[in-house]
This record gives C-alpha cells, sequence and structure tokens, in this order.
C-alpha cells in the first residue's frame, strides 16, 4: 500500500543531501521530538540485533526435528512453545528475522540501483524511450503484486530467489517513475540549463547534480518499503510458495501453525507478532524519517 | 464627492461611526517568537464612506481584515484592543454571536477571484446558500441571486447560476463575489485586495462597479489595497500602515496632497501612477521591513527614513494632527510645529 | 467527453495486453520446456506432444501471443489441463465471490475510515485525532494475512461468534456471517488510509479561500464541513480506491485463503500448486483487467464529481 501522505509532519523541509555533523544532531534532535518514531527505532534496533546475533540466541537448532513434546505451549525450555515437528518456535522466530532481512535488504538494493539506472535512462533520454518505458513500467504496476508473484512462481518454482526476483520487479517501477519526475524535474532547472549551455557532458552533470538531489528520497522511499517486502516475503512463504522448508520464515510459521490454530494457537501467535512488530517498527520509523527530510514527499509522483 | 464632505473630519460624531477599531493588536505565533503582526491600530470607518488602507505587502492590512470579521489563522492571538461594529465589540463576542455578524452585518471580497469560489457548486448555490436565512422560497431566493448578477452586470443572469466558477473569467468571478457580498445587505463591506489578480483594465471596471454599487446601497467599504492609485479613485478617506502600525490617516485629498509621513511621501513617489514620463527608473523605497518579532525601539520607518533623527531612535511618534483630521506619527511634524510656535 | 472515454479505454485494453505479453515472454525465458513444466516430472512424451499441440507451444511466440488475445475476444481463454473445462467458466464462476468481498471491504471501510479522517480534521491535533493517526498508521502497516489469521483465531476459535471457513450461501444471514471476518480483515488498512487520505485533503480544503469566503457569509459550520469541505476532500479517495484495487485484490488472495473461501485468489493460489497453467493465465488475465478497469472508473467518477473535468472533456 502506498504511504499516505504529511498527515502529521509539522517539520519545515529539509534537504535530505546535506550529511554534515551539525545537520545529523538537529535530525536526531527532531527525532527525539517524535515518541512514536523513537519506538519505531527500538523496534527496528532490537530486530536488527536479534536477527544479526541470532546464531548466538537461538536456545536450539530452528530446523531440529526433536524428540520432545509436538505443538506444547511455552514452558521455560521452549518460551514459545513448539511446532508440530516439536522443533523450538522461539528459535524458529528468531531464524526467521533473519531470512525476512535478507529478502528486504537484497532485494531494495537490487531494485534501488535498477529503478535508478532506468529512471535517470527516461527523465535523461530521448522522448520516445521515456514513453516507452513509462508504459512497460505501468503495465507491470498493473498486475496486483500477490498475482504477479503467483505467475512467477508457477513458471520458476517457488524458493527464495524467486520471493526476491518478484519484489525486485514490482518495486522498480515506483523507484524509477520518482527518479524519472525527479530528473525531469531537475533537468529543466536554470543552472543545469545554464551548465549545458557551457558545454558540460551528460556524466557531469549527472553525477554532480541529479544524482545528489534523487538519492535522498529514494532511500526515504525504500526504507517506507521495507514493511512491504517483509510482509510479501511473509505472505507469499504463509502461502507455501515463499521460503522453502525447513528454512524458518515467519510466514512459514504461520503456515505450519494455521492447521494446528484449533488446538494450538501458540506457533499462530509466535509467528504473527513479529511480523507486526516489524512492519510498525519499520513505518514509524520511516514517517519519522519522511517527516524530518522531506515531509513533502509522496510516491505518486 | 462634494468638497465639504472631501474635507469632512474623520473623528466623525459618535452616531455616524460604523465602525471603530481602537488600539488592535495582534500576534503570530511562529517558531522563531510571536511575530507582532499589529501593534496598537486604529481605524475608523464613518457610515456611508469608502476607507481605503494602503501598505507594502506584509504590512498587515489584510490581518486587519481578517482580524475585523475575525477569520484569522489559528496561530493568530489578539493581544489587545476592541473592533466596534455598530457600538458592539465584535471581539467579545462568542463564535455564534460572530457568524450572526458575518453575512449580515459585514461581508468580504478576497484577493483571489480564482479561489474564492467553491469549485464543485454552481454559482447559483454559492447565491442560495448564503441566503439561508432568509425565510423566502427557494425560486425567490434564486430570483435574488439573478437579480444580484445582473446588478453587477453579468448578462444572462438566470441561466448564468447554472454555471460553475470555472466557466466565468477571473474579472467575472469577482463580479459574482461582489454579488454575493452584496446580496446580503451589508452596513460594512471589507474587500481585500480585491483587484490585486487582475488586469488594469478589470481593476477599473471593478473599482468603477464597487464604488457605483456602494452608492447605490449605501454602505462602508474597508478597501485593502497596495495601490494608491485604485485608492486615491475609489475611497473617501486613507489609513496608511507600516510593519503593522498605521503610520497617516487622513482623506484621500488631504494625503496626496500634503503627505505628513515620510513613508507616505516615498509611496506617493513609489507609485507607478504618478510617475512622470521624464523620471526613467522606477523610484523605490531603499532597505526592507523590520524584524516583527523584536520589534525595535523608536519610529517603527526609522531604518529606513531619509530624514531620521536622534528622537526617532529611542521614541516611538504618536499621531500630530497635519491639518483637520489628517494626523501623522512623525516626529518631523513636531519639530516643525515647535519651530512655528 | 467520448474521445476522452475512448482514450482511457483504449490505453486500459493496451495495458492488460502488455502485461500479458509481459508474462508470455516470461514463459519464453524460462529455461525449459513449459508443457513439462505444467505436467511435471512424470510426464510423459505424447502427453507433453499433447500439450504442445492444444496450447500451440509450437508456434513462433508473436502468433501465440495474437491467437491468446484472438481467442480472449471469442471468450475463449483456453482448457484447464486437468478438469478440461473451459477456463473462462472457471474464473468467471469464481470472480463475484471475490468482488462481493472486495465490494464489502470498500464499503465499510469507507463507511468508517471518512468520517474519522474528517473528524480527525476538524479536530486536528486533539487526543482523538492523535490516536486515530497512530492507529490508522497501525492499520496500513499490518499486512492484511496477519489480520485475518488473528481475526480468524479470535473471533471463529477462541470466541466462536462466526463461522472460520467457507462462503456460507445458506440464505442472506449465512452469507452475511462468511463475509464478516474476511471483509474485516481485507478493509481493515483501508479504513486507516482513508482515514489519513480524507483528514489530509480535508486540511487542505478547509485552508482554501473559498472556505473563508463561505464563514465569511456566516455559514454553518456543518454545512462548510459536509457541503463546501467534504465534497472537494472526498476526491482523492475514489482515485486512490481505484488505484488501490490491486492491493484489494491481493488482500482477497490471502483472506480467501485464510478463510478458506471460494473466489480467484482461492483458485489461483491452487492453480500455482497444482501448476494448472491456462488457470493462472486466465486468472491473470481477470484480475489486471479488474485492476485497469477499476482504476478507469475511478477516473471516469472523478470526472463526472469534479466539474471542472467534466465540462473539459
Amino acid at each position: 500500500m502506498p504511504p499516505p501522505d504529511t498527515t502529521h509532519g509539522d517539520t519545515p523541509a529539509k534537504n535530505a543531501t546535506h550529511g554534515d555533523a551539525g545537520a545529523f544532531a538537529q535530525h536526531w534532535r527532531q527525532l527525539c521530538r517524535n515518541p512514536l518514531g523513537l519506538f519505531g527505532l527500538a523496534l527496528v534496533v532490537l530486530i536488527v540485533l536479534s536477527a544479526v546475533f541470532a546464531d548466538f540466541i537461538v536456545p536450539f537448532d530452528a530446523t531440529q526435528v526433536m524428540a520432545g513434546p509436538r505443538l506444547a505451549p511455552p514452558s521455560w525450555d521452549h518460551l514459545m512453545g513448539t511446532d508440530q515437528l516439536g522443533r523450538d518456535v522461539f528459535s524458529r522466530v528468531i531464524m526467521g528475522g533473519q531470512v525476512a532481512l535478507l529478502v528486504a535488504l537484497s532485494s531494495l538494493a537490487a531494485a534501488l540501483s535498477a529503478g535508478l539506472i532506468l529512471g535517470l535512462i527516461a527523465g535523461f533520454g530521448p522522448q520516445w524511450l521515456d514513453n516507452g518505458l513509462l508504459l512497460l513500467l505501468d503495465s507491470i504496476r498493473a498486475f496486483p503484486v500477490i498475482i504477479f508473484a503467483l505467475a512467477v512462481i508457477t513458471l520458476l518454482g517457488p524458493s527464495l530467489a524467486t520471493v526476491i526476483l518478484v519484489v525486485v520487479i514490482t518495486t522498480i517501477p515506483v523507484y524509477a517513475r520518482v527518479v524519472r519526475t525527479q530528473t525531469q524535474a531537475l533537468s529543466n532547472n536554470e543552472y543545469i540549463l545554464a551548465e549545458r549551455a557551457m558545454g558540460a557532458g551528460t556524466g557531469r552533470i549527472l553525477g554532480v547534480h541529479i544524482l545528489p538531489n534523487v538519492i535522498g528520497p529514494l532511500l526515504i522511499l525504500a526504507s517506507m518499503d521495507v514493511p512491504l517486502i517483509i510482509a510479501l516475503e511473509a505472505g507469499l512463504s504463509f502461502l507455501g510458495m515463499g521460503v522453502r522448508p525447513p528454512t524458518p520464515s515467519w510466514g512459514t510459521l504461520l503456515n505450519d501453525g494455521y492447521n494446528y490454530i484449533h488446538n494450538s494457537p501458540w506457533p499462530v501467535i509466535a509467528g504473527g507478532v513479529p511480523i507486526i512488530l516489524t512492519t510498525l517498527g519499520f513505518t514509524f520509523l520511516g514517517e519519522a524519517l519522511r517527516d524530518i527530510f522531506d515531509p513533502k514527499l509522496r510516491r505518486d509522483l | 464627492m462634494t468638497q465639504a464632505s472631501a474635507t469632512q473630519p474623520i473623528e466623525a460624531p459618535a452616531g455616524a461611526v460604523l465602525l471603530e477599531v481602537r488600539g488592535l493588536s495582534l500576534d503570530f505565533g511562529s517558531s522563531r517568537g510571536r511575530v507582532r503582526a499589529l501593534r496598537d491600530v486604529s481605524v475608523s470607518v464613518p457610515r456611508g464612506r469608502i476607507v481605503g488602507v494602503v501598505g507594502e505587502s506584509g504590512c498587515g492590512k489584510s490581518t486587519l481584515a481578517f482580524a475585523i470579521i475575525r477569520l484569522l489563522a489559528e496561530n493568530a492571538m489578539i493581544t489587545a484592543g476592541e473592533v466596534r461594529l455598530e457600538g458592539r465589540d465584535l471581539l467579545t463576542l462568542t463564535p455564534r454571536q460572530m457568524r450572526d455578524i458575518r453575512g449580515r452585518r459585514v461581508s468580504m471580497i478576497f484577493q483571489d477571484p480564482m479561489t474564492s469560489l467553491n469549485r464543485v457548486l454552481s454559482v447559483g448555490q454559492h447565491m442560495i446558500d448564503i441566503q439561508y436565512r432568509d425565510k423566502i422560497s427557494q425560486a425567490d431566493k434564486r430570483r435574488r441571486a439573478a437579480e444580484a448578477l445582473t446588478r453587477v452586470g453579468i448578462a444572462d443572469a438566470e441561466s448564468r447560476l447554472r454555471d460553475f466558477p470555472h466557466q466565468f473569467s477571473g474579472g467575472m468571478r469577482q463580479r459574482i463575489c461582489i454579488a454575493m457580498a452584496l446580496l446580503v445587505e451589508p452596513a460594512l463591506l471589507l474587500a481585500d485586495e480585491p483587484t490585486t489578480a487582475l488586469d488594469a483594465t478589470m481593476e477599473v471596471q471593478i473599482v468603477g462597479l464597487l464604488k457605483a454599487l456602494q452608492g447605490e446601497l449605501g454602505c462602508s467599504i474597508l478597501f485593502v489595497s497596495h495601490h494608491l492609485g485604485t485608492v486615491a479613485e475609489l475611497c473617501d478617506d486613507v489609513v496608511v500602515m507600516y510593519a503593522g502600525e498605521v503610520v497617516e490617516r487622513g482623506s484621500v485629498r488631504d494625503i496626496f496632497k500634503r503627505p505628513g509621513h515620510p513613508y507616505t511621501q516615498a509611496l506617493l513617489e513609489c507609485d507607478p501612477g504618478r510617475i512622470h514620463e521624464k523620471t526613467r527608473h522606477l523610484p523605490t523605497i531603499p532597505g526592507s521591513l523590520p524584524d516583527l518579532v523584536e520589534v525595535p525601539q523608536g519610529c517603527i520607518f526609522k531604518d529606513r527614513c531619509p530624514h531620521a533623527f536622534e528622537r526617532c531612535q529611542r521614541e516611538r511618534p504618536p499621531h500630530y494632527p497635519v491639518a483637520e483630521g489628517h494626523t501623522a506619527s512623525c516626529h518631523l511634524l513636531d519639530e516643525t510645529r515647535g519651530n512655528h510656535s | 467527453m467520448w474521445f476522452y472515454l475512448a482514450r482511457r479505454l483504449l490505453l486500459a485494453v493496451a495495458i492488460v495486453m502488455l502485461a500479458v505479453t509481459l508474462l508470455f515472454v516470461m514463459i519464453h525465458a524460462v529455461p525449459g520446456d513449459p508443457a513439462a513444466v505444467i505436467l511435471g516430472p512424470r510426464a510423459t512424451p505424447e502427453q507433453i506432444a499433447q500439450i504442445h499441440e492444444k496450447m500451440g507451444l509450437d508456434d513462433p511466440l508473436p502468433l501465440q501471443i495474437v491467437n491468446f488475445f484472438v481467442d480472449v475476444t471469442r471468450g475463449d481463454m483456453g482448457t484447464d489441463v486437468f478438469t478440461q473445462r473451459p477456463v473462462s467458466q472457471i474464473v468467471l464462476g469464481q470472480m463475484p465471490y471475490t468482488i462481493t468481498l472486495i465490494l464489502s471491504a470498500i464499503t465499510w471501510a469507507t463507511l468508517v475510515g471518512i468520517p474519522l479522517g474528517c473528524y480527525s480534521a476538524i479536530r486536528r491535533n486533539s487526543l482523538i485525532d492523535k490516536f486515530v493517526g497512530v492507529i490508522s498508521v497501525s492499520a496500513i502497516a499490518i499486512p492484511s494475512f496477519v489480520m485475518a489469521i488473528y481475526a480468524l483465531l479470535i473471533f471463529a476459535v477462541w470466541l466462536g461468534w462466526l463461522p472460520a471457513i467457507g462462503a456460507g450461501g445458506d440464505g442472506f444471514w449465512d452469507t452475511l456471517s462468511h463475509l464478516i471476518l474476511p471483509a474485516f480483515a481485507v478493509g481493515v488498512g483501508w479504513v486507516g488510509y482513508i482515514a489519513r487520505i480524507v483528514r489530509a485533503s480535508m486540511l487542505e480544503v478547509l485552508g482554501e479561500t473559498h472556505i473563508r469566503m463561505a464563514r465569511a457569509f456566516g455559514l454553518p459550520e456543518r454545512r462548510i464541513v459536509f457541503r463546501y469541505a467534504l465534497t472537494l476532500a472526498i476526491l482523492p479517495t475514489v482515485t486512490v480506491l481505484g488505484v488501490g484495487m490491486a492491493h484489494l485484490l491481493s488482500a482477497a488472495v490471502f483472506a480467501e485463503v485464510v478463510f478458506a473461501r471460494p473466489g480467484l485468489g482461492a483458485l489461483i493460489v491452487h492453480a500455482v500448486d497444482t501448476r494448472n497453467y491456462p488457470i493462472v493465465m486466465g486468472t491473470v488475465l481477470v484480475t489486471t483487467a479488474l485492476f485497469v478497469i477499476s482504476t478507469t472508473v475511478a477516473d471516469l467518477i472523478n470526472a463526472a464529481l469534479d466539474p471542472r473535468v467534466r465540462e473539459g472533456l
């Protein structure tokens, strides 16, 4: 779902590209005045730390089928109970965070670079290329994401790589459009026209003027996409079409637990709560960052 | 206007005063602190007269108009003064009582006719809506709306009531706004730069229309403008504002003939309408508006005043009489008078 | 007007065709034989040849695409590999369930979201406004399928108030009671989303000059809010709902799976599971068309509501 617009941000627009220490301190103070943003930051830090140090945190091997009780309620041995194969749910939740963040980061990195390149081509290139790319991007957006994902999965088979591919393809159009709009707006700026008239090459104009101005909004958009991507990965895994067992994922936890929901709700609760906390954390943080850096930023540029 | 009325004193007898703004001070809250947008502003509008308020943009003239009808931005705070309309202090009224005054005793026309009408409502819907208090039939309201449109010079009014704002030009829309403002037969019409967004020919037409309708209906008008020529054309009296203060007031005739305040003098020199063909460059007033968060001591105009002297630095000048019913807040007037006596 | 309508429809058709073409190209970009993929590892060469023959897989790619579209215009979307029934019949048979679900979700989300956003805008920065703000963001952020599972757990499993699975069909109340939880799960994010959009556009409209003008005539605040401001402020909602059809369809897929409801989502998930390629293709075509149509309809509604656009066409 696209991020809603400026509703709770009364902070004045700041240029996101200036990154000196004074500006950082000021932004930090602005964030500190936003309790929801701080709460989001705390959640994000917690999730990232638990993913990074997952191997030290987990009490059991997340994929090891154990002889102990199956579908057991929480106990001191198994903080979140056990699943239908007797695996420790807590360990699976922690390891699932690793998978979620891995998918989010790798696909964002790929989508950002591809979107940047396509957007620059559309914004800077000839008109026919711009029109063609726009039509292509629009038709990718015409697929409902899940339907598109399912279609791709039919072709490629379910796997972690397929999920990443789907995320990359479906998020590229958004980034490319933002970059294109910004590029076109900027390249009609007087100072850029002047520099062109003075003989500056396309490369210099791109590197010096366009890129620094485009990257800021792009990164904020990307940060707000993290919860969407995590939700998509979890959703596909829930449908049994994302991460393959026995790799733990919050979505597969839900999928496994769903079948036993009448007798043992623990795996379902344990799989859903981290998804909720992660999406909320990244959303609150992303909104706060957007309010600080660029309250006017909208996705539907 | 006859000679007699032009020289009539501003401080008219109590019965003849319609609107009396006295000592009005207003702040805007901002991230830098309180902006003292209006300071001790006094203006009086006699019945049946047109009073112009002039000054550069940012001098507080529009804020004054919005303060009178109490349609200020949320961050505005009135800190002192009173606004008496027909004897009642509008600032003490409850929001409900104030709503009863709006659209009945006071109405207003705005600067930009392109945005002052709602784009999804037809002109007729606008004009019928504002008659919501009248206990007459829908058809009668429609007929009155059409009459009002005809009066402001819109042809084929009956059918044009069905049209939407975007189907009219800017000048036509301002005519519609005037028709609406006068339809409710107010005692006071506030006009906030109604001609600024229009081109010169339109401006002349709108000013002529306002003058004619005012003569017909006999209401008073507070006409806010930054254009001295327009004010001279339309108004009986003028209030000159600078940086949130009234620096000079008097009849149009007096002020144009014998401006008492250096700021008014500078404004008259800047007015392109008065520039003679021989001057090649457009005169401007050097310097910029003072900071209204930390209002400086002394005369508010001293930094840009060519005649400023030591007394202006420390002492805020009161209003000194220039002629009968004509005052200006400049120490020079006191000094020259002192020399004469 | 007609020219505009024709252009919009043409663009809509173009986008659907391009989307399906993309899918065709992707199928061919994938290494391996689509027929083998469809039939799975146990396929015999005869079966594969049969599929090739039936789906025209031996034709050159452009011809396949053209054939597909020609067939579609005749209402023929191919035949289900397993049941031998026409795909169009299967897909169109499931469509009403999904559309009912989506429309119910939109309806309740709009009915709750617009007043919430409107109230927040009027009481800006009040405690309720801030509360609605936080709840809205949370409702938007939480994925709808988690919402669906938790709704199922709480209201169907624990409290037992509402049926857990199926679409009902035994009379109006039965159908309705089966619809409540899925429609809740699909719509709850939209309540937040619509509330935020209405709040933002309401604040924008309330700051416009014509509102000050209406106030200058002493119009009652209620009339200003509902007649002068809200009529303008809900215009963006229509657009957003049109574009949001894609998200609604995605949410419907999950709701149908979680609550074991029939519908396009359940159909495509099952088809993907069984690699029933013609069904996948048919569902993709229909959902994409639904999305494009709803965007177009939203644009047209907007045009009808805004006299400037209406006259300008």
